[in-house]
């Protein structure tokens, strides 16, 4: 008889960029300067569409709307890790992935604002519609990876939740079958540290959410979601690994959720103005600005220009999604089905 | 041409379509090297590999979760489900975004998919096993449900079923599985979906019904001059079948295994009586379960409608 250690686990965390800055060149991804450029212009289009997003809400021009607003680092730099022909399965608070893949931003207004037409994506865009029901989107990327494995395409499959659905039974439904059959799909958990009011640690007893992944038989990380470049590098990390069919990984990006759950919440009933002030300082468009101040990329100049460029795009944006014509009712019957049944033929008749 | 039950008629026609389209999987628990619980994919692993016929971890949320996302892909799977008693986990996929993709992504993504599910008393399951739940699917828009009452039909609508762009809920009832033989073609013909199918043709009285319930149905109508429909695809339905019929006969009578209350049967009452009142001679009946919990073996004789309740609403209509 023994009593012996079977296996033994760490939890890996990544940080790379500090909050004044400073990068740790060793870890720091080579990307040329046009990238973090990019990385940088693409954050603070987010953040002005998504300004202006809560503006036009309050003025009752579009719905409910959740807010990205601090975790622009965790999102970007991960669908801007990804290639153009992976395929992405965001939930609804992921207005970051949908601009960085390249969704016209008046499109994200039209959804918002009511209208099924703005979830249709271009053909060539791999991007789901957004999930609202908790987790159970994890279940479609394990399947579009099975078919990706099963094809042998060279793709790559990400989903993005946050830490409220890791408690969801789906979460764990998912994260198994990826285990098992070794599927290419990277798991983006934003830990925004808040599920509407219930905090991280009643979502679960566990230290990190990376860890969670060791049950399942594949690798978990923990990065600063704030840090777009640790953000970026695990990423692309995990999608090379599972290009070359070395399976699934978990990525917790440990973020912090700046804004009210929705634009039907009052965060302040539930959490401390310190809390959210401590995370300011935290801001990711702040670090990597001062980081390319740094390196000589970012003057004030730089600044004044992008902003004044990527408020046209969101103003012709605005613009574009209030000249849309309202949809035709036949439109709800006409995608139920391929065809319309006998019933619905009639119910369009009689309409 | 050989005699096949309906166990053998699905089963041959998965294998003949997985020879035809490769894009075609199935999935679920048990489906591979056993050949699942009911032996309905017997064999299909050891053809085509288990690539294509997966045994899945026992997940019924992500067994379809994962048929979505393969279907969205571009493969067309076919999952199993064990029993309709465990589809439950599964409803939030179905309800949510099997039925959904569609018409919130405005057509950019579809989901032709297939879950087969045996559902249906009589052959003294344990709890769980035995349930008949299928106004549940019809009662959502984007899922089609099929429902076979013999092995030709079962093959011809399976094979459509799987050619269908939209998910079909194919319910396979347990009591029919080998109750009866008869002579399936080999290779391709297809049973359309929403197309009801007069069994018999009769002057008297419509008496329409679905899986197990049909056969039952077609003993009791002995006597009565009884025109039979087989509904088959039980959403969405063919009320051109049932109407004209009805207009004919002036005399309705519903036979179906679930508990009656908000049953497939009520809804078709409702659409008739809204709809034809004035062809009507008597009202309309449902012979349904009772509503109450779905009983062990002990009871379910008392439970599902008889020959005896069946025949007493045909006699009490034509005597109104």
């Amino acid at each position: 008889m023994s009593e012996k250690i079977l296996q033994s686990f760490d939890v890996k965390r990544l940080d790379i960029l500090d909050e004044a800055g400073n990068a740790d060149e060793s870890l720091l991804p080579p990307l040329p300067d046009e990238e973090i450029r990019k990385l940088y212009e693409t954050m603070v289009l987010a953040r002005t569409f998504d300004q202006r997003a809560l503006n036009l809400q309050r003025e009752g021009r579009i719905g409910t709307y959740a807010s990205i607003l601090g975790q622009e680092a965790s999102q970007i730099g991960s669908a801007l890790a990804l290639e153009k022909t992976d395929w992405i399965f965001p939930s609804f608070r992921e207005n970051g992935v949908y601009i960085a893949v390249g969704q016209p931003p008046y499109k994200i207004l039209q959804y918002w604002g009511g209208d099924e037409r703005g979830l249709r994506t271009d053909n060539d865009l791999n991007i789901f519609p957004v999930c609202i029901p908790v987790a159970t989107h994890l279940a479609h990327a394990v399947g579009a990876a099975m078919a990706v494995k099963y094809h042998g395409d060279k793709i790559v499959v990400a989903v993005y939740f946050g830490d409220g659905g890791t408690s969801e039974g789906d979460f764990h439904e998912s994260l198994n079958f990826a285990g098992v059959f070794r599927l290419p799909v990277i798991f983006i958990c934003q830990n925004n540290q808040w599920a509407i009011s219930v905090p991280r640690e009643k979502q679960t007893f566990a230290k990190t959410i990376a860890q969670k992944a060791i049950a399942y038989g594949f690798e978990g990380i923990q990065v600063d979601g704030n840090d777009i470049f640790a953000v970026y590098k695990a990423t692309r990390e995990a999608s090379e690994k599972a290009r070359r069919g070395e399976g699934p990984t978990l990525i917790e990006c440990f973020t912090y959720r700046m804004s009210d759950h929705t634009t039907a919440d009052d965060a302040s009933r539930y959490r401390t103005k310190e809390e959210v002030e401590k995370w300011k300082a935290r801001d990711p468009l702040l670090r990597l600005r001062l980081f390319m101040e740094k390196k000589g990329l970012w003057t004030e100049q730089y600044q004044r220009e992008i902003e004044s460029a990527l408020k046209q795009t969101v103003d012709e944006a605005e613009k574009k999604y209030e000249s849309v014509e309202p949809p035709d009712f036949r439109d709800m019957f006409n995608y139920t089905y391929a065809k319309l049944a006998q019933k619905q033929q009639r119910e369009i008749k009689d309409f | 041409m050989p005699k096949l039950n309906m166990v053998q008629a699905i089963n041959l026609a998965l294998k003949e379509e997985m020879q035809s389209d490769r894009d075609i999987v199935v999935l679920g628990e048990d489906v591979g090297k056993d050949g699942g619980v009911f032996r309905v994919t017997e064999g299909l692993q050891e053809q085509f590999g288990p690539h294509r016929v997966i045994d899945t971890p026992l997940a019924e949320s992500v067994i379809v979760g994962a048929s979505i996302g393969m279907a969205a892909y571009g493969l067309k799977p076919v999952a199993e489900i064990q029993f309709e008693g465990f589809i439950y986990p599964a409803m939030d996929q179905i309800a949510n975004h099997a039925a959904r993709l569609r018409s919130r992504s405005r057509g950019r993504y579809t989901c032709p998919l297939v879950i087969r599910t045996p559902y249906g008393a009589g052959i003294r399951a344990p709890e769980h096993h035995s349930e008949s739940c299928e106004a549940l699917f019809c009662h959502m828009p984007g899922i089609k449900v099929v429902m076979p009452s013999s092995p030709y039909y079962a093959k011809g609508l399976l094979i459509s079923a799987i050619r269908d762009p939209d998910p079909v809920i194919f319910l396979e009832s347990t009591r029919l599985y080998r109750l009866i033989k008869e002579d399936v073609p080999e290779g391709e013909y297809t049973v359309p979906l929403e197309k009801a199918r007069i069994v018999q043709e009769g002057k008297d009285i419509t008496v329409i019904s679905w899986g197990f319930m049909l056969h039952r149905s077609l003993q009791a109508v002995e006597g009565f001059d009884a025109e039979v429909i087989d509904l088959m695809t039980l959403n969405p339905i063919d009320e051109e079948t049932i109407y004209a019929s009805v207009k004919k006969t002036g005399r309705l009578v519903i036979v179906n295994e679930a508990p009656k209350s908000g049953s497939l049967a009520s809804d078709i009452s409702a659409s008739v009586a809204e709809d034809l009142m004035l062809y009507l001679k008597a009202p309309i009946t449902r012979v349904a379960s009772y509503d109450v919990v779905l009983p062990l073996p002990k009871l379910e004789d008392h439970y599902i409608p008889s020959l005896d309740r069946i025949r007493k609403a045909l006699t009490d209509i034509m005597q109104y």
